[in-house]
């Protein structure tokens, strides 16, 4: 009695209503978040839509494939697709934290202060390598382009984090560690003075402050407190954007597929994606599994293809051949050098398939076991391919599996 | 079976690693407990003197399993090995199927004793920046107070956030005190494992001094880094690299080594290429190419199908020549990413693919083929 099958993930239908305006692929990392939103994004386009796909960090063919050489920030349109027939286009970008960081610097203060801040070794390090940076400036961007309005379904590949939550999580930590009580404090305490004072000093402010500096020297402490000094004025607008980002992703229009592989890390991850985009009232959409390996011939089962190799590999060989089989007879045994063998491809190919069908079966556990978990989550498969994805042919061919919402096995 | 190992720095036929057969020079099974195992102490490793082994790679090909294959490997024959996590996600503990690991070392392996020798030990860390700055504290200042207090007042967050090079150099910083650290008069571990963060950040990882000299002029965290540097950029460490056969990840990993070879003008030593989960080439070099072509003879396959007595055997042929299809084209694109890889001056070990969950059986597999290939 087999499992009962989770719903189908209808690609199309979320690609094609009008009220899709965002759509966001996370997952862990190397399971093909961003094939999969450049596929998506692809195949949205030639239906018609006018697609941007936002990317964090792509594989260099894969970028080259839709013609993004140059790594500038701004939206590209995509030569060489169908788009233009169906009376849509395909942009893409991709993300570059620093200078995405650097423009609401720009935006938000006079060039003076902006060229003081820009010039901080404090906030150089912050913009280019702080942990939570390059998801902030993901969603700064996805919220730009959203507010641009010049598209009307914004694809979005999430970075590649330690772990697929800090995608949701680090916006807000920015945010709050850019607006926070601490670094106030720290920037010495005439600026906020009061009661927050007072009680930290009764927790030890000195010492805070003392073993801080003994720790990182009295340098950084300065810079920190030129940094703070100039970047006042937006301080609050950090925490701020960071919660608009939040509530787009919660806003209607808005949907999160989550992608993975197969295999138990990845689908653990997605379990956990999915839990938490449940409790964060995200719209879920989906999930997508890739690089499912499935069997052209699942009629003949794994052990019936072995016992016939087998079967195969103690055939002697035909006395009008000219050879007998040399040596395996007598033994009775089994007798596996090639040599010997009548039908070696048939054995190869019996072999091989038997290896694709238990592979196919443990893989179909695998996702059995996210599907117990997560029954109502829509499901669609694409299958593994023998080649890279690099071009706009591939894509389009992994968009087309994407939506064929066949399950696979 | 085609000898698909094309490099000269890999010394087992690849046709060794698949199940059935064995390697011209066969060595005993490591379960079989035997002498054998006693030429840990005289035979050659491509990595002898290296005593702190970072391990990288891309995100998704097996990393920590590799990291976890390397440590048993060189646990062989009585050493004592220290595997080491940094990135917080718990990994080896799922690894050896053990509870998460605290931030103590608690064995979790062991490499399998000999008759004369006691079995190496791999003891599992799961460091983490907070608890390696109270011990940073406590071990420089006597502070552990000061650091339990800051933890809970968050300001150890706070201050590896504004000083994003102070994390890298409290973990990596550890894995040095580990290497260094000295019981009873003799080294408590002969070598470290790392399991380091991925190819991205690998460079940015290790590159700790400069890191953090843009932040800490002076000081003791700048005296810290700066000891930290002067072992990893020593002949005691190497960072080794592990991929699959893909584009991707061979990309990152020739972009990583370029990236360490800028910055091994300071000595950074480069480690080998693990090319992980290698799949077993089926099929001989001429039907490799029909195959991937679509050009094989599916009225013999068909004829073979009928005399191993198949019933319904109704497009089966054809269904198989697909899946052989598939295979071939599979090999062939691992050919030519393994051929991106031989024009790096690196050694590289190539790892099978086991197929089925990753378990204790499969990972001293993968460290006997480490072992074998002369890694360990």
């Amino acid at each position: 009695m087999p499992e009962p099958q989770p719903p189908t993930l209808d690609v199309d239908r979320l690609l094609d209503d009008p009220r899709s305006r965002i759509i966001v692929c996370c997952g862990s990392g190397g399971v093909g978040k961003t094939t999969s939103a450049a596929a998506l994004g692809l195949r949205a386009a030639e239906r018609g839509r006018h697609v941007v796909v936002l990317t964090v960090d792509p594989a260099r063919r894969l970028a080259q494939s839709m013609g993004l050489s140059s790594l500038d920030n701004t939206p590209r349109l995509v030569e060489g697709t169908q788009a233009g027939a169906a009376g849509g286009s395909l942009h893409a970008m991709m993300l570059d934290m620093k200078r995405t960081f650097d423009e609401i610097v720009e935006a938000h203060s006079d060039p003076d202060r902006a060229a003081q801040i820009l010039a901080n070794p404090f906030y150089q390090s912050l913009s280019s390598s702080f942990a939570g940076t390059q998801e902030y400036m993901a969603m700064e961007k996805l919220g730009q382009l959203r507010r641009a309005d010049e598209w009307d379904l914004i694809v979005v590949d999430t970075p590649p984090s330690r772990s697929a939550l800090d995608f949701l999580d680090a916006p807000q930590r920015l945010g709050r560690f850019l607006d926070g009580r601490l670094i106030r404090l720290l920037t010495g305490p005439t600026k906020t003075g009061g009661r927050a004072y007072l009680k930290l000093v009764t927790t030890g402010f000195t010492m805070v402050t003392g073993v801080i500096t003994k720790v990182i020297g009295m340098q950084l402490l300065r810079d920190v407190q030129t940094f703070v000094a100039a970047f006042d004025t937006m301080f609050g607008g950090f925490r701020e954007r960071a919660e608009d980002t939040y509530r787009l992703l919660q806003a209607p229009g808005t949907a999160f597929l989550v992608i993975a592989t197969p295999e138990p890390d990845a689908l653990r991850e997605a379990s956990y994606f999915v839990e938490r985009l449940t409790s964060d009232q995200m719209p879920l959409a989906g999930l997508i599994v890739n690089r499912v390996h499935r069997s052209a011939a699942p009629q003949l089962s794994a052990a019936r293809s072995l016992a016939a190799a087998e079967a195969l590999e103690t055939v002697p060989l035909r006395a009008g051949n000219g050879q007998a089989a040399a040596g395996g007879e007598d033994a009775g045994t089994p007798h596996p050098a090639a040599t010997a063998i009548r039908y070696p491809l048939t054995v190869t190919a019996l072999r091989l398939h038997a290896e694709r069908m238990q592979l196919a079966d443990r893989e179909r556990r695998q996702e059995e076991g996210f599907t117990a978990a997560h029954p109502a989550i829509p499901v669609t498969e694409v299958p593994a391919q023998p080649e890279d994805v690099h071009d706009l042919d591939g894509l389009r061919a992994v968009g087309g599996e994407l939506a064929r919402g066949v399950r696979l096995s | 079976m085609a000898d698909t190992c094309v490099t000269d720095r890999c010394r087992v036929r690849f046709a060794a690693l698949r199940p059935g057969s064995r390697p011209a020079r066969r060595r005993q099974d490591w379960s079989a407990g035997s002498d054998s195992l006693l030429e840990v102490r005289t035979r050659d490793t491509d990595w002898e003197g290296v005593r702190l082994h970072v391990v990288t790679g891309k995100g998704g090909t097996g990393k920590t399993t590799v990291a976890g294959a390397l440590a048993i490997a060189l646990a062989a024959g009585g050493r004592r090995v220290l595997l080491m996590e940094v990135e917080g996600r718990q990994g080896i503990a799922r690894l050896f199927d053990s509870p998460p690991l605290p931030y103590t070392e608690r064995r979790v392996a062991v490499a399998p004793a000999t008759a004369t020798l006691p079995g190496g030990e791999v003891d599992g860390l799961a460091a983490d920046p907070e608890a390696a700055l109270v011990e940073y504290l406590e071990m420089f200042y006597n502070l552990r107070h000061a650091g339990t207090a800051l933890t809970r007042l968050g300001v150890v967050d706070f201050v590896t956030t504004i000083a994003p090079g102070l994390r890298d150099v409290l973990l990596s910083g550890k894995a040095v005190e580990a290497t260094r650290r000295r019981r009873g008069g003799r080294l408590r571990y002969d070598a470290v494992v790392m399991d380091a963060p991925p190819t991205g950040r690998i460079g940015k990882f290790l590159n700790v001094a400069t890191e953090v000299s843009g932040l800490a002029k002076v000081g003791p965290i700048r005296g810290h880094a700066d000891t930290v540097q002067s072992v990893i950029k020593s002949p005691q460490t190497a960072v080794h690299f592990v991929t699959v056969l893909e584009e991707m990840p061979v990309q990152e990993t020739l972009d990583g080594i370029a990236e360490l070879r800028g910055l091994a003008q300071g000595g950074l030593q480069l480690g080998g290429i693990m090319i992980n989960m290698v799949q077993p080439e089926e099929l001989a070099d001429d039907q490799l190419h029909a195959a991937a072509a679509g050009q094989l003879d599916e009225h013999d396959l068909d004829l073979g199908l009928k005399a191993a007595g198949v019933e319904d055997r109704r497009g089966l042929a054809h269904s198989l020549a697909t899946e052989l299809a598939e295979h071939a084209r599979e090999a062939l694109a691992q050919r030519a990413q393994r051929a991106r890889l031989n024009g790096v001056d690196q050694p590289r070990y190539e790892l099978p693919l086991i197929t089925g969950p990753m378990d204790l059986a499969g990972l001293y597999r993968l460290a006997a083929a480490l072992r074998e290939q002369g890694a360990a």
